[in-house]
């Protein structure tokens, strides 16, 4: 008897110790197996909406391109397409959106960078917590908004300086255009430099370097390639921008270097003709695909461009 | 030994926290000093205050005095850039700049003006020799510092210090991030170097202090309970905490 209540209490033991190591909890590896899938479904949302905009881009451009060369799309410096002698040379709205884009980078990256220089380096803790979420709320303004500082405010300061200014001009919009993308400069590569391991800088510091040299030396050389994916993404936030373009830069696609003159980017073009009534199917209504589509090719060279900027100029640490 | 650094009666503050009390101290030159003692008693900012990277750190105050060579180094009229050029500091983490090796040992000497590539070449082969690693890395000079080891690291951090010409060297525990061979190595470089430069040594482990120091300062609490020869002070200690930590009964 005894023994055999030894030999119980020893299977006893074995069971527990079986539950002990049980490993198959089927619940858990159902929901393991369920979880990618979601993920992958969420996950797919936006590459099949990507797809499809991609899809309709090409179609669409295609069947302009039937009717319009592409050697004039491409090549021609007249760009006319509402009021005949119709004409579809991109070349004056691509050089007023270079225009724009050049200007607002001009204005934007100096400043960003500067002030993230000052943020990251120089910068008190407590001027960073108030300064960091102002910026990110000055990232949220709506655009129009700017759009009218631009026209109400800026323009009237340059037609002080510069006689030959018009109401509408590309100088006004991108110097504005600039402003809008300071915040997102600045904050990027803000984020870029806090990264940078402290035992860096103090290895500067420590080799007698000054707070500016340990900043421009150590830093940002670190920190390069997200200050240039801040820069590049300013670039085609630039490029992109629709709203003050429209509202402060006129719609006059003009050939032309002279930044007080009034232009059209190509933005600014795709709006004007969704707006207007022009019918489904019609060579205008093509073009504004065609421009996007080139639109789209920019960006997206930027893009690979940036990360083999990025990938070049890796500093690893 | 002559005496190069006068400590006295110096108190430092991190805001409210009392972090250093009456420290009186003096550190001879060209000798190897190491700094003792448990845990959180101050060693670090003792060692920071050589060549004030405690300014670095908001909310620091400094009390007493505290010179070099006679110069009294936190009077307005120093430059801190200059003093830090002639300390140089060893860091507990190698702390290699993301660049080569050559641009890490340049990098001090290029921030000083000198711009000559053939006295820059002198310079790195120079320090890294100093700093017993030229060996092994002349024939990659160009490769990034990160794909040293962590011994060749550090080695390469005591060279890019050396590089500037400073006359004293801090090193907060230099070596703990170390395996035993390299330890060695840079045990053994420390001692090469002491003929040319005065070192001062924070350290967790006692035979290292033992072994290589040549003067011994024993913190607990933010104050100095003693100081002496190394070898007086781990025979024959004055005060009985420093025996109690020496033997292994705390910290
Ligand atoms: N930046 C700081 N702000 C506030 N307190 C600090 C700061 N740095 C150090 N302290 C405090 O000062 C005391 C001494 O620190 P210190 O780093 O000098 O110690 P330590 O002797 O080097 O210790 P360890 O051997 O662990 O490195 C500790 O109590 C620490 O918490
Ligand atoms: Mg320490």
């Amino acid at each position: 008897m005894p023994r055999q209540e030894a030999l119980t209490v020893r299977q006893s033991q074995t069971e527990s110790k079986q539950e002990l190591y049980n490993f198959k909890n089927k619940r858990v590896s159902v929901m393991n197996k369920l979880m990618p899938v979601l993920l992958f479904l969420c996950a797919s949302v936006s590459v099949l909406t990507t797809i499809g905009i991609v899809i309709t881009l090409i179609t669409e451009t295609y069947q302009f391109f039937q009717k319009i060369p592409i050697f004039d799309f491409l090549f021609g410096t007249k760009w006319s397409p509402l009021i005949p002698p119709k004409s579809f040379g991109v070349l004056p709205l691509l050089s007023g959106t270079l225009m724009i884009t050049f200007i607002a980078c001009l204005v934007a990256i100096p400043i960003g960078l500067a002030s993230a220089i000052y943020l990251s380096e120089y910068a008190p803790k407590k001027v960073r917590k108030v300064i960091k979420p102002i910026l990110e709320v000055l990232a949220g303004v709506p655009t129009i908004v700017y759009g009218y500082f631009a026209l109400s405010l800026i323009t009237p300061l340059i037609q002080k300086v510069f006689d030959s200014a018009g109401v509408f001009n590309a100088l006004s919009a991108g110097i504005v255009v600039g402003i809008m993308i300071i915040p997102m400069v600045c904050s990027l590569s803000e984020d870029a430099m806090s990264a940078v391991p402290r035992s860096l800088r103090d290895g500067a510091y420590a080799l007698g370097a000054t707070r500016l040299e340990v900043a421009l030396r150590i830093v940002v050389p670190a920190a390069f390639s997200g200050i240039v994916a801040s820069a590049v993404l300013a670039f085609s936030r630039a490029i992109g921008e629709t709203m003050i373009v429209t509202v402060a830069a006129g719609s006059t696609p003009n050939m032309t270097v002279n930044p007080l003159d009034s232009i059209q980017t190509m933005t600014a073009y795709i709006v004007q003709v969704s707006l207007g009534d022009t019918p489904h199917g019609t060579v205008e209504y093509g073009s504004i695909f065609a421009v996007g589509m080139t639109l789209f090719v920019i960006t997206f060279l930027l893009n690979i461009l940036a990360q083999f900027i990025a990938r070049k100029f890796r500093e690893e640490y | 030994m002559e005496a190069l650094i006068n400590i006295n009666k110096l108190n430092l503050f991190y805001g409210a926290f009392h972090a250093l009390k009456d420290v009186t101290l003096t550190i001879p030159e060209k000798a190897i000093t190491a700094f003792i003692g448990p845990s959180g008693c101050g060693k670090s900012t003792l060692l920071r205050t050589l060549n004030r990277m405690n300014d670095m750190i908001p909310g620091t105050r400094i009390e007493g005095g505290l010179s070099i060579g006679g110069t009294e180094i936190y009077s307005n009229e120093v430059d801190v850039e200059t003093l830090r050029k002639k300390v140089g500091m060893v860091f507990q983490q190698p702390n290699p700049f993301p660049k080569s090796i050559y641009d890490n040992i340049a990098y001090g000497p290029r921030l000083h003006g000198i711009t000559s590539k053939k006295e820059l070449d002198e310079i790195v082969e120079t320090s890294l020799k100093s700093a017993v690693l030229w060996d092994e890395v002349k024939d990659h000079l160009k490769r990034s510092a990160f794909g040293l080891s962590g011994g060749q690291q550090q080695r390469l951090c005591i060279a890019r210090a050396l590089a500037v010409n400073p006359n004293i060297l801090l090193m907060d525990e230099a070596t703990s991030a170390l395996d035993p061979i390299s330890t060695l190595k840079i045990e053994e470089l420390v001692q090469e170097l002491k003929d040319r430069y005065t070192i001062v040594m924070v350290t967790h482990n006692m035979h290292q202090a033992a072994r290589v120091s040549n003067q011994t300062v024993f913190f607990l609490n933010g104050e100095v309970i003693e100081y002496s020869d190394t070898e007086k002070l781990f025979s024959n200690p004055a005060d009985q905490r420093t025996e109690d930590y020496i033997s292994g009964r705390f910290g």
